[in-house]
């Protein structure tokens, strides 16, 4: 896998390697006792740069090149994981995935945003922004979820809807509003997990749900912080004041009440250990569909609707 | 050397220039038809050479849809408690104190009951000069508690959206009202309560992707911009100019995504009618 390193990450990074390089010569006892120490030090630097993230660096670690997207997260915590293409009116987005999967006991619909690793896969995918065909194939496969009462679970990781001609012709904002309006009376559980990237009504339209986790280093708001630096700023260079203004990361939203839980990642970012965090994020899962498969369907919408309703706040 | 052909004859020194006293006319921005005031009013804010829809308030759409004095309205004083203390060039809880004084408004909407033909409805209308016409959580709790209030006392429902889309400056609660108001109106829509949206100009983002596209019957003003992207995002991602009429209301209705396309003067005849033959 190709690595990519951020501005935060290169003095690890650089350590790491010193280490790597010391270890080639480590049948001297001296130089064992060096590398004890160097050891150490990765850690706590680690430990530090991790601890003290600004929301913008957290931004850089949501869209990390080298994190697990969707189907990497699918192929790790599944099995017999099948999926199902297109929206049975116009064609099959390869920015949304989808199909049905065993995850351990719990038979599941996964649906999730999907980028590409390299230019290639990333013009395959659209770079993870779907056109309106994706939410429609999307909704189409919570309908058979529903029909055959199976729980549902979304992952969101997208830079946002596509803002295309085509997009527009055919009606992103309808596919995105049904969407909310369909998944809000939807009788299955839903749990929605932020992944990477949350931009806006791109991942909304799949985000609507009993339970909405996130990871550790996701971001999730109405805009993103480059956008909104050029519209409020009316320049592109306010991208880190704006990630701060718009208060869009995990611990954040969780103090906004606007989603249930974070899932921790392995130190350092889910590109480091990609089997460990799907690990956590599995563990997450079945423990909170255990609670969920025990609610009464008409519970299950009631609720929703109380959740999304409690969102918000005003003076009276 | 077609293009450098003028498209406009207005630039030069035989043109009438056409002045406008302050206060009593108002310029045509489609025609420059210069257009009295007064006449403007009852004339609807159209335009009566080219028939364009000048963008209104509430205040203009309550007298024109409703019966004259009917409209109740509730939870006028809501308004934002600046939940993120957002700062971009200027505080955001300065922007909302600072608009409220210059339009005696306090948020993007205004909700209420009213009577429509003598027939009672749950009506909303926004403000588009209120930051935008962008919702935040007041936009979205109105819309919420004007849909519960369809729902109880099973009267449909009426929504005039004109938005910029959701407001930056709440951050996560903005987007979330998306899902509020949707979920709310799904409830109304199993109860087989009939919910009417209407779409001006201009109407985008959010709101687009939620509301204002989720009417049993989605109507729209002749000419209004009406899209999810605005058309300047999407010229910059696909790097070329966007067709003529694109994201007018002609073209969604073309594409099928709004039900039927009414002036300002049949308006509140149509919506009688419809909600006449939905009970």
């Amino acid at each position: 896998m190709a690595k990519t390193v951020l501005d935060f990450e290169k003095p690890i990074v650089e350590l790491e390697a010193k280490l790597e390089e010391m270890r080639k010569f480590s049948d001297n006892l001296d130089i064992e006792k060096e590398i004890v120490k160097i050891e150490e030090k990765v850690k706590i630097l680690k430990e530090n740069i991790y601890k003290e993230l600004t929301r913008w660096q957290r931004v850089q670690l949501a869209r990390h090149a080298d994190r697990p997207y969707t189907l990497d997260y699918i192929n790790l915590m599944t099995t017999n994981f099948i999926e199902l293409h297109g929206d049975r009116h116009f064609k099959d987005d390869k920015a949304i995935v989808g199909g049905f999967a065993n995850l351990d006991e719990h038979k599941v619909l996964i649906i999730g945003h999907q980028k590409g690793r390299d230019t290639k896969t990333n013009l395959y995918r659209n770079f993870g922004m779907p056109n309106p065909e994706g939410y429609r194939k999307a909704l189409r496969l919570m309908k058979l979820a529903e029909k055959f009462n199976k729980p549902v679970i979304t992952m969101l990781d997208t830079p946002g809807a596509f803002p295309g001609l085509e997009a527009e012709e055919r009606g992103q904002a309808e596919a995105i509003a049904r969407n909310l309006f369909e998944m809000s009376k939807l009788k299955v559980p839903i749990i929605v997990v932020i992944i990477g990237e949350g931009a806006s009504g791109g991942a909304l339209g799949l985000g609507v749900g009993d339970r909405i986790l996130m990871l550790e280093n996701c971001w999730y708001s109405v805009i993103s912080p480059e956008s909104c630096s050029s519209i409020l700023w009316r320049s592109w260079e306010y991208k880190e004041q704006a990630a701060e203004a718009l208060k869009l990361t995990a611990p954040d939203l969780l103090k906004q009440k606007i989603i249930d839980r974070i899932i921790p990642e392995p130190l350092g970012g889910a590109h480091k250990d990609h089997q460990e965090a799907a690990k956590m994020l599995k563990g997450v899962l079945k423990e909170e569909l255990s609670q969920l498969i025990k609610i009464k369907p008409e519970k299950l919408v009631e609720n929703r609707l109380e959740k999304f309703g409690s969102m918000g706040e005003f003076i009276e | 050397m077609a293009w450098f052909k003028r498209s406009k004859e207005n630039i030069s020194p035989n043109t009438l220039k056409k002045e406008l006293p302050d206060g009593l006319w108002e310029k045509c921005p489609s025609c420059n038809e210069i257009i009295h005031k007064k006449q403007l009013e009852t004339n609807l804010w159209t335009c009566q050479k080219c028939s364009y829809h000048f963008r209104i308030g509430s205040d203009e759409y309550i007298k024109i849809l409703l019966d004259e004095g009917s409209f109740k309205e509730v939870n006028r004083k809501m308004r934002s408690a600046d939940p993120l203390e957002f700062i971009d060039t200027k505080k955001y809880s300065s922007r909302i104190n600072d608009t409220i004084n210059k339009l005696g408004l306090y948020d993007a909407i205004r909700t209420g009951t009213g009577k429509l033909n003598k027939k009672d409805v749950a009506f909303g209308c926004m403000d588009f000069r209120f930051i935008g016409g962008s919702m935040g959580s007041v936009v979205g709790e109105k819309i919420a508690r004007l849909t519960d209030t369809a729902f109880k006392n099973k009267i449909p429902l009426i929504v005039i959206s004109a938005s910029g889309g959701a407001r930056m400056m709440e951050g996560a609660f903005s987007l979330m009202q998306m899902a509020k108001t949707s979920s709310r109106l799904a409830r109304l829509s199993e109860a087989k309560i009939p919910y009417i949206s209407i779409v001006t100009d201009p109407t985008t983002g959010g709101t687009t992707a939620s509301y204002a596209m989720l009417g049993d019957i989605n109507i729209a003003e002749p000419q209004a911009l009406i899209g999810f992207a605005g058309p300047r995002v999407i010229r910059q991602t696909i790097g070329k100019d966007l067709p003529e009429g694109f994201q007018k209301s002609e073209f969604l209705l073309e594409h099928g995504f709004i039900d039927v396309i009414v002036p300002r003067k049949d308006m509140k005849e149509t919506i009688s009618n419809l909600i006449t033959i939905l009970d």
